[in-house]
């Protein structure tokens, strides 16, 4: 059995331990979705069974209230994908500036289809259901936390190819 | 909430409501029906079903009745076209997903959306497109999933949290996604699990033993009382083609609540086990043979009238199960009686019987099943209460959860379903020690206690339950079922009942079986007949019976065994016993091997009969199905041995006959647990020890699943996880001292036997004891507790 030290990291739990300073010692649980964040960012990009049971143990919480919260949020990946994240947005703004073309090029770059993951683990595509506020940029995109904006499919290119 | 009155008015009628009040509790308070779905009365409030619509006169839109509280002067319309319009289209999109599966659902004919669909909702659905589809998980063997039914109402994961203390169910998903379940695959396994399946209003959680066998509406109901523990848990046998088809919660606040435990709702299983006896049998030439009522019921009576006649009556000893009715337990102490011998206990699992006399004349819980969730502080010595007493349990987590301090005394650290203020656990020296250490805490005084204690030194968590005990206003100190089974049970009985005189607790017992507490009264003790009355001569106990061979023994309803702590020892005893006459429901091997004489008895569901629970009530049942074969309910046999023995007073017409004659000897009985030893009984006297010398010490307990001849054969709760069949359990600090690997196989050896087992490293145990708990087929007639073992990889 893995103990909740040898699964979160260190960095993880500093930055979890940091959360818990904003919350009543008693309701540690209100740092769920911090924890969640730390611990995905620690597994490159997605969440695995193992890290949902030790943010459980470290937060006090039942296994099943974090797996609830995990699959509740479109934020966290529950499922092994790509280490960088790539959410193109097809919220209607975006959409009427062309963002369709935008993520056929991005598809046909790779290979896969949106949700999907490119086989060396390197790109995710993933599906993004609401709109990402960067209408007044369209079409837009989110790579890992960053926000490009007006892009082309060579401007993508750049963007893309510019990854480790 | 406060008691202030407050007048609503709902459909016309004037009603007077608590202020703070539900909506929904004043109109179901009242009778007036509010459809609903995820609403219950034990649970929280969730308000996410919607079904329960109705119109308030001046809020702008339709209100939920579940979340609604009442306000002075409050106008309500429960049947206005506002609040069926939206009453109905609730039900229209609860039925957008929900498959119309009826004709092969388990639920069909008892669901609560069929009948708010049919009441409450409309005739047609403008929905044309496709249902969705959820995949069915596997949670366990007790609970079947059709997850596809699901409307989220979110019942079960409520109940899991808020009354099981055990969150196993989720809804995860959002949306369209979301489902309940366990995420991960995983058995739900809650000892209260089986209750999510009343809760559930449609068909998407059902009962997998029971899955696809009856009708509900071919079944018919009756009223009857759990056999397992002394709550006495209320419930209802639904019985289909002659036999018990499901059990399912009688209410009764006082009780069960609504609830029942997966043990009682599901033991009915062993009723339909191979295992069954169904024909009596005589040993001629070394082998049982199937023979006629008559040639049994004389060969017993000549087996008696011989063993009394050449040996003397002395030779002649009998035990009885305590989950056997009242009535058994009265006409078989009073046969034995009546022929002359006092060797007659139901005491199967105890060792240590010197203060019997000083017993109380019915060990009980001291205060009513309720009290326990208004206590501030307990102290339970030797029990696994969620486990053995969970319905007991509910109400100490309930009483936990409003800031109780529960303390244990335990042969290892159980896992509770709430936080406990202290959970010392030791062996059997050890905890004597402990509860020692809390009694001088206490201020209980005895010249004994230095010496005892020796250089084991009381410490903060000790004076800390003196401390919550003393300072709680409603306190109590308990012996559980493990308790009854240590060898110096007498100083823990005399030190426990001294800690609660010290700290004003109430001192009291959890009685082991669905009748412990009846045994007592009936008599079925060496020292008492019924009802308390002294015997002029103190018979054998059951210890005493089960080590040195009698000339005749009757056993009826137990398998020593499974039940004894010294297994070996009475396995072997029972075999060297010249006559054994076994009254039973269920043979086992080990019953066939010394049996010389079987009569097929009834089993629980199958005889009428009457329980008496750990707060004293007495509760009767009738017999709901009939017994297999040739199988006779055991108060017909004992009247029936009576006659042949020519014993006056075994005339009864009916079981009526028997209790009313009962009834009228326990009249002036008042239930004390006050407890006086004699000095002499906590002089110097220790029979636990703590020395294994450098071995492993056996240690364990009667587990619940395990507890009696009827949950031992209940095969789906056998498949449950709390069943752990062939399991050792170590300290994970031994089993690397061992050079052992967790879930290794493992040969351990006592008293001379081998077992094959697996080892599992469980912290829970304490360092030094290995954790092999009696009753499992595994460990049948083997070893005994308390003893030291070995445990070497194979």
């Amino acid at each position: 059995m893995s103990t909740t030290e040898s699964v979160l990291n260190a960095h993880s739990r500093e930055e979890i331990d940091e959360w818990l300073t904003r919350y009543p010692p008693d309701q540690k649980q209100s740092a769920v979705l911090a924890a969640l964040r730390a611990a995905q960012h620690q597994n490159d990009g997605f969440l695995t069974v193992e890290l949902m049971d030790a943010v459980a143990d470290y937060l006090d919480m039942t296994k099943i209230a974090v797996y609830e919260v995990a699959s509740f949020y479109s934020m966290y990946e529950t499922k092994p994908v790509g280490r960088h994240c790539v959410a193109i947005c097809t919220n209607i703004s975006c959409m009427l500036m062309g963002s369709d073309t935008i993520v056929q090029h991005v598809e046909k770059k790779y290979g896969i289809k949106l949700g999907e993951s490119t086989p060396d683990n390197k790109i995710y595509l993933k599906v993004e259901e609401e709109c990402l506020a960067g209408c007044d940029g369209g079409p837009m995109m989110q790579v890992d936390h960053v926000y490009h904006m007006k892009l082309t499919p060579e401007k993508v290119d750049q963007i893309l190819d510019e990854l480790e | 909430m406060t008691d202030e009155l407050i007048n609503i008015t709902v459909d016309g009628q004037k009603l007077q409501a608590r202020k703070g009040q539900m909506l929904i509790e004043v109109t179901d308070a009242a009778g007036i029906e509010i459809p609903r779905f995820c609403y219950h009365k034990k649970l929280s409030v969730a308000a996410n079903c919607r079904m329960c619509l109705i119109e308030i006169e001046k809020a702008p839109k339709p209100m939920p009745a579940c979340a609604t509280p009442v306000a002075p002067d409050m106008i309500v319309h429960t049947r206005s076209e506002l609040a069926t319009g939206a009453q109905q289209g609730t039900m229209e999109f609860l039925l957008i997903n929900h498959p119309l599966d009826c004709p092969i659902c388990d639920q069909g004919g008892e669901c609560e959306l069929q009948d708010v669909a049919m009441g409450y909702g409309g005739s047609s659905s403008d929905y044309v497109e496709t249902k969705r589809v959820v995949m069915d998980k596997n949670i366990g063997p007790l609970i079947s999933t059709e997850l596809t039914r699901c409307i989220h109402c979110t019942r079960c994961v409520r109940f899991g949290e808020e009354i099981a203390g055990m969150r196993e169910l989720g809804a995860t998903g959002r949306g369209e996604n979301m489902r309940i379940g366990t995420y991960i695959e995983k058995s739900v396994d809650s000892e209260l699990s089986g209750n999510v399946i009343d809760l559930c209003p449609v068909g998407a959680l059902t009962a997998k033993p029971s899955r696809f066998s009856a009708r509900s509406w071919e079944l018919t109901q009756h009223a009857s009382v759990a056999p397992h523990d002394s709550v006495g848990s209320n419930l209802f046998l639904h019985v289909g083609n002659g036999s018990v088809v499901r059990a399912v919660p009688r209410e009764n606040e006082s009780l069960n609540q609504t609830w029942l435990s997966d043990r009682d709702r599901f033991s009915y299983e062993g009723l339909n086990s191979a295992d069954r006896a169904t024909q009596p049998m005589v040993r001629s030439n070394g082998e049982l043979q199937p023979v006629s009522w008559e040639v049994a019921l004389k060969a017993v009576a000549d087996t008696v009238q011989n063993t009394v006649k050449q040996h003397g009556a002395a030779q002649l000893g009998a035990l009885i199960s305590a989950s056997a009715t009242l009535e058994e337990q009265h006409l078989l102490q009073k046969l034995m009686r009546a022929v002359g011998s006092n060797n007659i206990d139901h005491r199967i699992s105890q060792l240590d019987f010197s203060d019997q006399q000083h017993a109380p004349v019915m060990p009980w819980l001291g205060q009513a099943i309720a009290d326990l969730e208004s206590v501030d502080a307990a102290l339970l010595v030797g029990s696994n209460i969620r486990k053995e007493q969970p319905l007991a349990a509910l109400r100490l987590r309930k009483a936990a959860g409003n800031g109780a301090k529960v303390s244990f005394v335990n042969s290892r650290v159980y896992d509770m379903n709430f936080d406990c203020q202290a959970h010392l656990a030791g062996g059997q020296r050890e905890q004597l020690l402990h509860v020692a250490a809390i009694a001088v805490a206490a201020g209980v005084e005895h010249s004994c206690l230095r010496d005892l204690l020796g250089s084991f030194e009381v410490g903060d968590q000790h004076r800390a339950i003196v401390k919550s005990l003393s300072d709680g206003e409603t306190a109590t100190v308990l012996l559980g079922n493990s308790a009854v089974m240590h060898a110096d049970y007498a100083m823990l009985r005399a030190l426990a009942s001294g800690i609660a005189q010290r700290t004003g607790a109430v001192f009291g017992y959890l009685p082991e079986g669905g009748n412990t507490a009846g045994a007592w009264l009936a008599g079925c003790v060496p020292h008492r007949g019924t009802a308390g009355v002294t015997s002029e001569a103190i018979g054998l106990n059951a210890a005493e019976m089960l080590s040195d061979p009698l000339k005749c023994m009757v056993l009826m309803g137990t398998e020593p065994g499974f039940e004894h702590p010294r297994s070996a020892l009475a396995q072997r005893t029972l075999k060297a016993v010249e006559n054994s006459i076994v009254i039973t429901s269920h043979v086992s091997q080990m019953m066939l091997d010394h049996a010389t004489i079987v009569l097929p008895a009834a089993a629980y569901a199958e005889t009428a009969g009457t329980f008496v629970n750990a707060s004293g009530s007495w509760q009767m049942f009738n017999g709901v199905v009939a017994p297999p074969g040739d199988a006779r309910p055991g108060w017909k046999i004992l009247r029936v041995l009576g006659n042949q023995l020519d014993v006056d007073g075994f005339d009864y017409q009916s079981v009526e006959d028997i209790r009313t004659e009962l009834k009228g000897l326990c009249r002036e009985l008042e239930l004390d647990n006050r407890y006086e030893p004699d000095g002499a009984m906590l002089a110097d006297r220790a029979n636990s020890t703590g020395d294994a010398n450098g071995e492993l010490m056996r240690s364990g307990d009667l587990p619940a699943l395990r507890a009696d001849m009827l949950v031992r054969r209940a095969k789906s709760l056998q498949r449950s996880s709390d069943a752990q069949p062939g399991v050792i359990s170590l300290n994970s600090s031994d089993l690397s001292r061992l050079g052992i690997e967790h879930d290794a196989v493992v040969n351990v050896e006592q008293d001379g036997a081998t077992v094959v087992l697996k080892a599992k490293a469980d912290d829970g145990v304490p360092i030094g004891l290995a954790w092999l708990p009696l009753g499992g087929q595994d460990v049948a007639g083997f070893g005994a507790l308390d003893q030291p073992l070995r445990v070497t990889g194979s």
